[in-house]
């Protein structure tokens, strides 16, 4: 287990330092001077801005300082559009966003699962199919379809909900509730597979034999097997809610990191880009990780597999 | 030339033919593929002899549906059915065109990896490891923002040098960068698919027999083994056409990818949801094409994954 650890921790670097390069080049790749909206400015002062920023050096400079200067100062340089820190901003909008992220896993667990269980248990029966068909649905509907609906059938009709906002806790109710659908529809299918598998074991034929009651087998013996994909798919899930979080906070509002994220991209603002492109990075390795240990709780095989490799 | 099977009906059941087998009992990857052929025949044939989608009409603005507007009109009075179906041409053709960009890369990409074998082999997937555990979004954003940057070049470069309609350029331009954007990170899991199958194939009798007949290396590789996995993997690429329709719906959503004049159907629900109070069929309506095309498309390519599955036939 700890063998496999340290090769996952070694591959979350390669990750982050992958996603750093190609952010970088893409970025140097993009015409025209990040400085754009500030019109009728002399060349002088244009040159004086671009060396205050280190835009002066060459590329290969650029390249090799930028993380040292992450590593040795934790500084994760300055928006050239909005002037602040990018590590200021990132402090300020993830909380936001960990707070949305969070309770739209929740929201995925706690729907997704049940689901997918029901369906296993009642396989082929019109609860398994309609169960399957609405997963399908909140694969098939996207989020900005059932955000704004929603917004004016739900939140505009529910007395302490608001249609748009961010400030008081029930705020994240709906926004969490949109995120996390296509996340729990993924879940279910991923469950009712999962606990389908097990149930078609000779432990579990053995334990029915046995005389144990439906709902024993059920919890006893086929859950822990039959969520392992379900786990598995956290560190994705993780990755999926960040970026359906890029909607989901513009239709609803949200201050998070995901609408920088955007405006970044759109305003050629390359220090906010490689910043929250790579916190977004560092996040999914460790969701990664978070999901492969669970994995590895779950299924002894795994933790063998770790141990000989 | 002895004729043995003279008269003899008698075949082997080949993979493909269990496959057809298998997928006519599929009812609802039938129903899906009825629906997809509707879809196309209505975005692509049937949208010439509808209204101009974006002739704009202030007088007639949001125009409740009736027999000459049949979906009603929009904020500027335009057609929305033919801005749907016009609409849908661009969000199929990103699916389908993006789905060719990854196949082309995958398809290559991993039958060398699993033809190379060793080093190259642990290298290359090494690589493809890595950018999978990169959020697809996250890298498809950058990559659409830098492309798109050049749109405007590409635009007057074109219409100087080869003398094209300006505005005719200027749309094909908007829509080109998505293609690239999401193919050009959308092959990893395909060539992933693609490497398995080439390492099974490698080993049968007919590859021996062009490494006897002395072929080169590259010849053996696409004229013998890639013909062979084209077929499957082009099935699974069904499964990829509904994922690049979504992210083309997403980034036109947050305004980095198609622009006015040109519509999508995620273009469409943007525009839909600014006026949903009043509104409502301005967003349920390309919503609902948007969903029964990707609802088709996810069941049609479930039932040709499962219908060719080689594990589950003949026992």
């Amino acid at each position: 287990m700890f063998r496999f650890l340290i090769g996952r921790l070694l591959q979350g670097l390669l990750v982050l330092f992958a996603l750093y390069t190609i952010t970088f080049f893409l970025a140097k790749a993009m015409p025209g001077e990040p400085f754009t909206s500030e019109k009728n400015v002399s060349a002088e002062t244009k040159a004086n801005i671009r060396k205050l920023y280190g835009l002066d050096r060459p590329i290969w400079e650029q390249y090799y300082v930028y993380p040292k200067n992450i590593i040795t100062e934790g500084s994760f340089g300055v928006s050239t559009s909005k002037g602040r820190s990018v590590g200021d901003i990132i402090a300020q909008s993830f909380p936001n966003s960990l707070l949305l992220g969070l309770c739209a896993l929740g929201f995925a667990v706690g729907i997704g699962v049940p689901i997918g269980v029901l369906s296993a248990v009642r396989r082929n029966s019109w609860v398994d199919w309609s169960c399957m068909a609405v997963a399908m649905v909140g694969i098939c509907v996207p989020s900005f379809t059932i955000g704004p609906l929603l917004q004016i059938y739900f939140a505009a009709h529910v007395p302490g909900l608001k249609v748009a906002g961010w400030g008081n806790p029930q705020d994240v109710l709906l926004p969490a509730f949109t995120l996390g659908l296509v996340a729990a529809a993924y879940l279910a299918r991923l469950t009712r597979g999962g606990i389908l598998e097990v149930l078609s074991q000779d432990f579990v034929r053995t334990a029915r034999a046995k005389g144990l009651s439906p709902a024993k087998v059920i919890i006893k013996h086929s859950l822990r097997g039959g969520l392992i994909p379900a786990v598995a798919y956290l560190g994705p899930a993780f990755a999926a809610l960040i970026s359906g979080s890029f909607i989901v906070e513009t239709i609803f509002q949200v201050p998070g990191m995901g609408q920088h994220f955007v405006n970044a991209a759109t305003t050629r603002d390359e220090f906010l880009l490689l910043g929250v492109s790579l916190f977004f990075g560092f996040l999914i390795v460790v969701m990664n990780l978070l999901a492969d240990i669970l994995t590895g709780l779950l299924d002894p095989r795994v933790r063998i597999a770790g141990q000989s490799d | 030339m002895p004729k043995e099977n003279a008269g003899v009906t008698k075949h082997g059941s080949s993979l493909w033919k269990d496959a057809r087998h298998r997928m006519a009992q599929n009812k609802f990857a039938i129903a899906s593929l009825g629906v997809i052929v509707l879809m196309i025949l209505c975005c692509f044939v049937f949208a010439w002899f509808c209204k101009d989608p974006n002739k704009v009409n202030l007088v007639n603005k949001f125009a409740t549906p009736s027999g000459d507007h049949w979906f009603g009109t929009d904020a500027l009075g335009r057609d929305l059915f033919a801005r749907i179906l016009y609409g849908g041409q661009v969000s199929i053709l990103v699916g389908l065109i993006a789905t060719a960009v990854s196949v082309a890369i995958g398809i290559v990409y991993g039958a060398v990896s699993g033809f190379a074998g060793g080093r190259i082999d642990a290298v290359m997937m090494r690589v493809v490891d890595t950018l999978l555990a990169i959020p697809f979004l996250v890298l498809v954003i950058v990559l659409q923002a830098t492309l798109s940057t050049f749109s405007g070049d590409a635009t007057n470069w074109i219409v100087e040098n080869w003398g094209w309609n300006k505005e005719l350029t200027g749309r094909l331009t908007n829509v080109v960068p998505l293609f690239f954007a999401l193919g050009l990170f959308g092959w990893l899991t395909l060539s992933r698919i693609v490497r398995a199958q080439v390492l099974s194939i490698k080993e049968r009798e007919f590859v021996e027999a062009a490494v006897a007949l002395g072929y080169s290396k590259a010849r053996i590789l696409f004229r013998h083994v890639v013909p062979n996995v084209l077929g499957p993997t082009i099935v699974y690429s069904t499964l990829t056409v509904p994922g690049f329709i979504m992210y083309e719906a997403i980034l036109s959503f947050l305004g980095l990818g198609v622009e006015s004049p040109n519509s999508s159907w995620g273009v469409l629900i943007k525009e839909g949801a600014n006026f949903l109070e009043t509104e409502v069929q301005l967003l349920l309506l390309p919503g609902l094409f948007f969903s029964l095309t990707l609802f088709s498309l996810n069941f049609l390519g479930d039932g040709l994954r499962d219908a060719l599955d080689v594990k589950a036939s003949k026992d």
